[in-house]
């Protein structure tokens, strides 16, 4: 399991690598590693608005199904859609999968939001369980 | 005395290997089991579902419950309590069955093995162990019969897939190839003399299910040696999620899905393995009057023609989006690579190529009634 220091982290699992104003998310390997073959990503179009801690799409794998929580508010600006026609990237590389790119409304809400070093501590504590 | 309180979570005697192996847990039924294995050890749900389809994989499926009914009249009580007719059971055949309540709902499907004169033997599902076997005992009372709960006896492995039997009969000295699907013999297995094989499964795929003792120690010895013969054939270890996929391929019914106590054999399309014509058995008086009450509903499936996957319990909706049925099985069929269901629908609604639609997140999606099974294995 790997945790990239190059971006922040949700306790819902999804990480967003931010650029300037501009902001990429996706799910964690934990979550990929969790869900199983993932088989459908359900992103929302360009033009929509994301609320931080709101759900905004869908991922499912075999067995599940899972919300995609918002890491941070924001307009979708660009989504990935090579997911929609092969999903089992996330499998392969959830970090390099991301699933939309958002303008940044609120920079500020990041504060919020888990370091790599935070989030790996809490995915001990949550597998420990 | 105090009461000794049952675990609130089960293990099989593989358990400690499951976990050795990194497996996945979850519960199920109240039983701590594998939904799949790691994608080092060849797992992960699709691997697993196409190892069965394509080569050979194993399931720990202890968790199933065995009741033994042995006496002059086990026939007699075997036909009271189940659906099918146990009389044409030759010694050593086994046959689908069911146990039915009066009103013919379901208590439990079970697999009917006639193992002796008069000895059978009922696999039933984990969820309803205790409730089958009270169930059991409680209405063959009557007759001259003893009625033996043996489901802490055996560790059951299924052994699933085309290469299934190449790959026991490493295993066995029996000879496999004399035993037809649903029938069972007895043999050494791993030295383990007389134990005894089914060509049964729930995958519908060729293969076996073995019954050897329980102890921890022998459990992990022939898992492991099934493993160690399988090399060749490319075996792997399945867990629950490819047992459901592979399940739902073949429309082999669930306990809780497809059958419940509200659910009878007539609206389940079971149609063929209830008959009707035996004199008696529980449940007989109510289906003859439901089928004369005509079916309002039926299971059918569905293939989904839009962009979604139908889940367990999403609702079917009608062209207009008039809310129709339910889906009691969904998911997407890793070897037909297509979203499938099974759900109950308006019985004027059950014709092949009837468009229906499915109703995921507050959306009608696409679906159309296709036939069933969805999978059939190749005839040899």
């Amino acid at each position: 399991m790997s945790y990239p220091t190059d971006r922040k982290y949700t306790r819902e699992h999804e990480w967003i690598q931010v650029n300037g104003n501009s902001a990429a998310v996706g799910i964690t390997d934990y979550a990929q590693q969790s869900l199983g073959d993932i088989v459908f990503v359900e992103a929302p179009k360009v033009g929509a608005e994301l609320t931080a801690g709101k759900t905004f799409g869908t991922v499912e794998s075999v067995k599940a199904v899972s919300d995609l929580f918002a890491p941070a508010s924001g307009t979708v600006t660009e989504v990935n859609g090579e997911l929609a026609t092969s999903p089992e990237k996330v499998n392969s590389d959830a970090h390099g999968s991301w699933m939309v790119k958002i303008t940044l409304k609120n920079p500020s809400e990041l504060d919020a939001l888990l370091s790599a070093a935070d989030y790996e501590k809490y995915v001990a504590e949550e597998a420990g369980h | 005395m105090s009461a000794v309180e049952a675990p609130t979570v089960r293990k099989t005697a593989l358990n400690v290997v499951h976990r050795q192996m990194g497996a996945k847990m979850v519960e199920f039924n109240g039983w701590d089991m594998p939904v799949e294995y790691p994608a080092s050890l060849g797992g992960g749900i699709i691997n697993e579902h196409m190892a069965v389809r394509t080569g050979v994989g194993i399931f720990d499926v202890s968790h199933m419950g065995d009741i033994r009914l042995a006496g002059r009249q086990a026939l007699a009580a075997v036909q009271h309590i189940s659906m099918n007719d146990a009389s044409r059971l030759a010694i050593g055949q086994a046959q689908y069955s069911a146990l039915l309540y009066p009103q013919g709902t379901f208590v439990d499907d079970v697999i009917v093995h006639r193992l002796g004169e008069d000895e059978y033997l009922l696999v039933i599902n984990a969820g309803t162990r205790e409730k089958d076997f009270n169930w059991v005992r409680d209405n063959t009372r009557q007759f001259d019969c003893a009625v033996d709960n043996l489901s802490d006896d055996f560790t059951q492995i299924a052994i699933q897939g085309p290469k299934a039997v190449d790959l026991l009969q490493k295993l066995t000295d029996a000879d496999l190839s004399a035993v037809k699907f649903y029938w069972v013999t007895r043999g050494t297995v791993c030295g383990l003399k007389n134990t005894l094989m089914g060509r049964t499964g729930y995958t519908a795929e060729d293969g076996f299910e073995i019954y050897v003792p329980s102890d921890e120690g022998t459990s992990a010895f022939v898992w492991n040696e099934i493993l160690i013969a399988g090399k060749e054939f490319g075996v792997v270890p399945c867990g629950l999620g490819a047992r459901n996929t592979l399940r739902l391929e073949g429309k082999l019914p669930l306990y809780g899905h497809e059958i419940s106590d509200t659910i009878n054999v007539w609206e389940a399309g079971l149609d063929r393995f209830c008959k009707i014509e035996k004199q008696e058995f529980i449940g007989r008086d109510a289906l003859e009057k439901a089928k004369g009450a005509g079916i309002k509903r039926a299971l059918v499936g569905l293939e989904m023609t839009e962009r979604g996957i139908a889940r367990d319990g999403y609702k079917v909706l009608d062209t207009a989006g008039r809310e129709i049925g339910y889906v009691t099985s969904g998911s997407p069929a890793p070897y037909l690579k297509k979203n499938i269901a099974l759900a109950y629908v308006p019985k004027e609604l059950e014709a092949v190529g009837t468009p229906l639609q499915v109703e995921i997140r507050g959306q009608g999606v696409g679906a159309v009634v296709v036939p069933t099974p969805f999978y059939k294995r190749p005839k040899k």
